[in-house]
């Protein structure tokens, strides 16, 4: 299927070479900038440089406001093999890092490093590796990486990554068809600096390896390719081809279709068939690395259109404002009804916002058309379906059918015409008679394609969440149930043991819970039977005696929940002791809190509550300090630790409860003696209380 | 400063649809020519009152449709359709009759379905068509090249002959059709048509005063000359890359190819395909009527379809078919499956395989 290398090198050799489907040919005006040699710029006063120029991610920046910085200094560092350096591009004092206006269709702004320039113009260390030859690959490659060397026909595709290849290359190609019309960056640079550009093919040979160098260069720039051919004279495998002039022959899959052929697979990369291409403009810069070890600080563009006086193209420094250039090279703004200035070229090039929009990697052109000069579409009238479109489209698209599916919104249609292989070159838009923006449309509808993709795909994440959320939910629930149903379960058969009064081998949780039951059943009498003693005589007794039921209720409670919970683990142990002790101060807090509010009633009430308050303090470090027992040396049968001692009032019940916990920790008393125990327990505390609580009523009384 | 914004390309070429249209009418201009020659000046009078037509009938329906009328006009498209119309007319037409066919042709065939550019059929070939279903006397009412009458109609015999049914002189368009010798003379399609339903052979129906005095010997007189003037102008067209170059010679192809089978098989009972190229009007038709943008299939290969169909099917109507011409039947039929051969025929996109290039 695909021409054997070794064919496709004789054809070239030959001068034969193919061509690309559709294309069409503008006037390529560019005869105004391409007599006059590169000039180089004075100095701008302000440097703006936006942290990310090619396509990829921004590194980090690694100086701050006020720092001095040398020309060529790193000023962003990243280890993401998709991102590169950003160098300063002459000495000075960074001033402000931040938002600036950027050069990108939109106009919005880009984090970008402002450098105030010291007017010294002092490079930092040079560490030059001529030497390359001998070095490992992958240290030059690096050292492309760090010079911040990014593709500089227009994509901006990180260098080092595609000399980083590891798949065989056939195909060395070297881009310096430069089709669009007017611009000359490349042109001049062949010219000019062709034994540079053949040194970075030099460089790239090296690390690539490829069968053959091609030289692309088209016809319509004789003096260039004869610099280039002389260039590369002493090296056979070098072939400088001059390919026919026909706009987008210098998109990267046309060229490689006119040269061999073979055409990249959709979704796929030109290493993919055996090849990889470099812009003249990246070559040059590879040299100068390679060779001098200066990084990417400065770049040919050309200022261009019949609204400067002097068209041309001029060294510019990354980073200088584009009014900056155009002011040197003479712009009539004054004579312009609406000026306009565009980035790039008039087929694929944007239109500026600002002229304090900074030159980047990628910019290789300014046109600023003089009136008339360029074609604006007035008026878009309706598509007559004339088909000079799909004639013109280098994709063999259908652009009349992505135009109607775009227009009318039906994007999946426009995405089964294979939207997504339009690579915007504009040759439809240019040929359409009825003057019909189709590239603007297709940049909407992707636009919408996209959104719409991430749209759907966050919908999913977020259903996603939910449904897990919801398995959660019912999970949960379930456990409940069955932790109840077990609960419920283990008290019938505790009761059952109970009647038959067969002695219970050792302390289950289900006893615990029965136990708890227990005590809370005669808690809630002993209260019942207290607050029927103390009726009329005082509200306030009654009162207490309500509380101290309570407590006792909730007590009880926990322990109930703490003994259906004693089957999980001890970690879980651990967490659910603290949450008792939480509990257990937070009550130890109202307790507190109800004191201060019977202060008012008298002066013994208070000492009371003090007491009371003072107890449940107490109470409730020494469950802590319990807790951190047992969390600290948690052993794998802990679940009976979990039983907390019923501590009340009198310490004489503190101590009990605490020797009752010992036991109960050991695990070995026997379990109705234990709740023998705490039934008594509990007993006494209710009892206690209620006669406490009469005593003091009746010294109030007193 | 506040810059211009615009979306790239920045650059356009400078002929618009206005232009194209122009041109259009700018290529009918020697078959229009050669029409006056051989058929007089109502050939002249037809378009104005076409134009006219359509120029009002255009102006109005925009008004209504509540967008710009004039800059609708400008894109001459109206002014097109009505001049194809018009010179596929029989020159001494009723004026009515080609008020309502223009109007039927902008009307309801371009405007109702949205106007320029979303229009079905081909508003000259459908006007034409219903016309034709409607008045099929008059509309095969052509006179016989001058050279052939014993009258010739001058310009104002013409115009009251298209206003009121009559000349000056008191003749009708029959009279005016009467050869030297008396007989009624039809166009070369309709002859050798009835020639051959009469049981005639192929060379006796050519024997007949239509194909005296001209170019070749199946060649009608005036006819042939006309469809050369018509094939000038479409060269220029395809030459000017006004039109492309597949539908006309797939049509001229695939017409001859048909026809060649056909007189192969019986060359006393079929026409050669000399006689079908340079009679009628499928040299016109398949520069001038299949090559509407609108209307015609959008792909190259789509397009080599589309004019090859029409062709098969001219041949097929002309031979087999009830009327003596059949392009505008080839053209509306083919109209109707443009969709679909767009949808089979699409080209391969860059970097995909063949298989998917249709399915995705």
């Amino acid at each position: 299927m695909l021409r054997s290398t070794d064919e496709i090198i004789a054809d070239l050799k030959a001068g034969k070479c193919s061509t690309f489907t559709g294309g069409v040919h503008p006037p390529d005006e560019k005869s105004l900038s391409n007599t006059t040699d590169i000039q180089t710029l004075p100095l701008p006063d302000k440097i703006v440089l936006p942290l990310r120029q090619h396509i990829g991610t921004e590194g980090n920046v690694c100086v701050a406001e006020g720092d001095y910085v040398k020309k060529g200094q790193a000023l962003t560092k990243s280890t993401h093999p998709f991102a590169v350096p950003v160098h300063a591009s002459t000495s000075g004092t960074v001033v402000q890092i931040g938002p600036h206006v950027v050069a990108h269709p939109s106009g919005l702004s880009e984090a970008c490093i402002v450098i105030e320039a010291d007017g010294q113009d002092e490079w930092t260390t040079l560490t030059p590796l001529a030497h390359f030859r001998s070095l490992p690959q992958q240290t030059v490659v690096e050292a492309i990486c760090d010079a911040g060397i990014s593709g500089m026909g227009g994509a901006g595709f990180p260098t080092h990554i595609k000399t980083g290849n590891s798949k065989t290359i056939d195909f060395l190609i070297i881009n310096g068809v430069e089709c669009e019309p007017y611009i000359t960056s490349d042109d001049r640079l062949m010219q000019e600096h062709a034994w540079q550009i053949r040194q970075g093919i030099d460089v790239l040979h090296h690390l690539i390896s490829p069968k053959a160098v091609v030289i692309a260069i088209e016809d319509n720039k004789p003096d260039a390719i004869k610099a280039m051919q002389i260039a590369c004279q002493d090296k056979p495998e070098y072939l400088v081809v001059a390919v026919e002039t026909k706009y987008p022959a210098g998109g990267e899959k046309q060229l490689i279709q006119m040269l061999t052929q073979r055409e990249v697979p959709r979704h796929g990369l030109p290493a993919d068939i055996g090849i990889l291409m470099f812009n003249v403009g990246t070559c040059f810069a590879v040299a100068s690395a390679i060779y001098e070890g200066k990084p990417l600080i400065e770049r040919v563009v050309t200022v261009t259109g019949r609204a400067v006086r002097q068209p041309g193209n001029y060294w510019a420094r990354l980073g200088t404002p584009v009014g900056h250039l155009l002011v040197h090279a003479d712009y009539q703004v004054k004579k312009q009804p609406t000026p306009q200035v565009v980035m790039g070229g008039p087929m694929m090039g944007f239109t500026l916002s600002s002229m304090a929009v900074p030159i980047v990697k990628i910019s290789n052109c300014l046109l600023v058309p003089a009136k008339g000069e360029v074609n604006f579409s007035e008026q878009e009238r309706a598509c007559i379906r004339c088909g000079a479109c799909a004639d013109a489209c280098p994709a063999s698209l259908l652009p009349q059918q992505l135009f109607w599916h775009a227009k009318a919104k039906e994007l999946d249609k426009a995405q089964s015409y294979n939207l997504f292989d339009c690579i915007e070159c504009g040759a439809c838009a240019y040929v359409c008679p009825s003057e019909i923006p189709l590239v603007h449309y297709y940049r909407q509808a992707k636009a919408e394609i996209r959104l719409e993709k991430e749209e759907k795909s966050r919908a999913e994440k977020a259903k996603e969440r939910f449904e897990a959320r919801n398995a959660r939910l019912i999970r949960e629930k379930q456990e409940r149930e069955e932790r109840h149903q077990k609960a419920k379960e283990a008290r019938e058969a505790a009761l059952a043991t109970k009647q038959q009064s067969a002695p219970a081998a050792d302390s289950s949780p289900a006893k615990d819970k029965v136990a708890a039951a227990l005590a809370r059943a005669k808690a809630k009498k002993a209260a019942q039977v207290h607050s029927n003693q103390s009726t009329a005589p005082d509200n306030d007794a009654d009162k207490k005696a309500q509380v101290a039921a309570a407590i006792a209720r909730a007590k009880a409670k926990k322990e109930a929940a703490q003994a259906s919970d004693s089957q999980e683990n001890s970690a879980d142990d651990e967490r659910k002791a603290k949450v008792a002790a939480a509990v257990a101060r937070a009550k130890a807090k109202k307790e507190a809190a109800q004191a201060n509010d019977s202060q008012e009633n008298s002066a013994d009430d208070e000492r009371k509550a003090k007491v009371a308050a003072a107890v449940a303090r107490a109470k409730a470090k020494k469950e802590a300090a319990q807790l951190n027992e047992d969390s600290v040396d948690a052993e794998p049968d802990t679940h009976s630790q979990k039983i907390k001692p019923s501590t009340d009032t009198s310490s004489v019940q503190v101590h009990n409860a605490e020797s009752l916990s010992a036991e109960k920790a050991n695990g070995h008393a026997p379990a109705n003696v234990d709740k023998e125990k705490r039934k008594r327990i509990a007993a006494a505390v209710a009892k206690a209380k209620a006669k406490q609580a009469a005593k003091r009523n009746n010294s109030e009384a007193e | 400063m506040k810059l211009t914004l615009s979306s790239s390309p920045h650059q356009r070429v400078k002929r618009n649809t206005s232009q194209v249209m122009r041109l259009v009418i700018l290529a009918m201009i020697p078959g229009v020519i050669a029409q006056v020659l051989f058929f007089g000046y109502g050939v002249l009078i037809q378009a104005t009152i076409a134009v006219i037509t359509a120029v009002v009938t255009e102006a109005t329906f925009m008004q209504l449709r509540g967008k710009n009328s004039k800059f609708a006009l400008n894109d001459f498209s109206a002014i097109l359709t009505a001049l194809l119309l018009a010179v596929s007319l029989p020159p001494l037409l009723p004026w009515w009759m080609t008020v309502i066919g223009t109007f039927f042709a902008i009307a309801v065939v371009k405007q109702l379905y949205g106007g320029l550019g979303f229009n079905l059929f081909n508003p000259a070939m459908a006007g034409y068509v219903m016309l034709l279903i409607s008045f099929p006397a008059a509309m095969t009412m052509w006179l016989p090249p001058f050279s052939l009458t014993s009258i010739q109609p001058d310009f104002i015999d013409s115009l009251t002959i298209i206003m009121t049914g009559f000349t000056d002189s008191g003749y009708s368009t029959d009279q005016l059709r009467l050869a030297v010798d008396g007989a009624t003379m039809a166009t070369p399609l309709d002859s050798v048509k009835t020639a051959l339903a009469q049981n005639y052979t192929y060379p006796e129906a050519l024997n007949q005063p239509i194909f005296s005095n001209a170019l070749a010997q199946s060649a009608g007189a005036g006819w042939a000359w006309v469809s050369l003037a018509y094939l000038a102008g479409g060269l220029f067209l395809v030459k000017a890359n006004v039109i492309n170059w597949h539908i006309p010679t797939a049509m001229l192809l695939s017409a001859a190819v048909f026809s060649f089978i056909l007189f192969i098989a019986n060359s006393d009972a079929f026409a050669s395909p000399l006689f079908h190229l340079l009679n009628g009007s499928l040299i016109f038709g398949a520069f001038f009527i299949a090559t509407d943008p609108v209307t015609a299939s959008t792909t190259d290969k789509g397009r080599l379809v589309f004019g090859a169909l029409i062709g098969m099917w001219v041949i097929i109507i002309r031979t087999f078919g009830g009327y003596p011409d059949a392009v505008a039947f080839g053209v509306i039929i083919m109209n109707m499956a443009v969709p679909l051969i767009d949808y089979y025929t699409r080209p391969r996109t860059y970097g995909h395989t063949a298989k998917n290039a249709r399915k995705q």
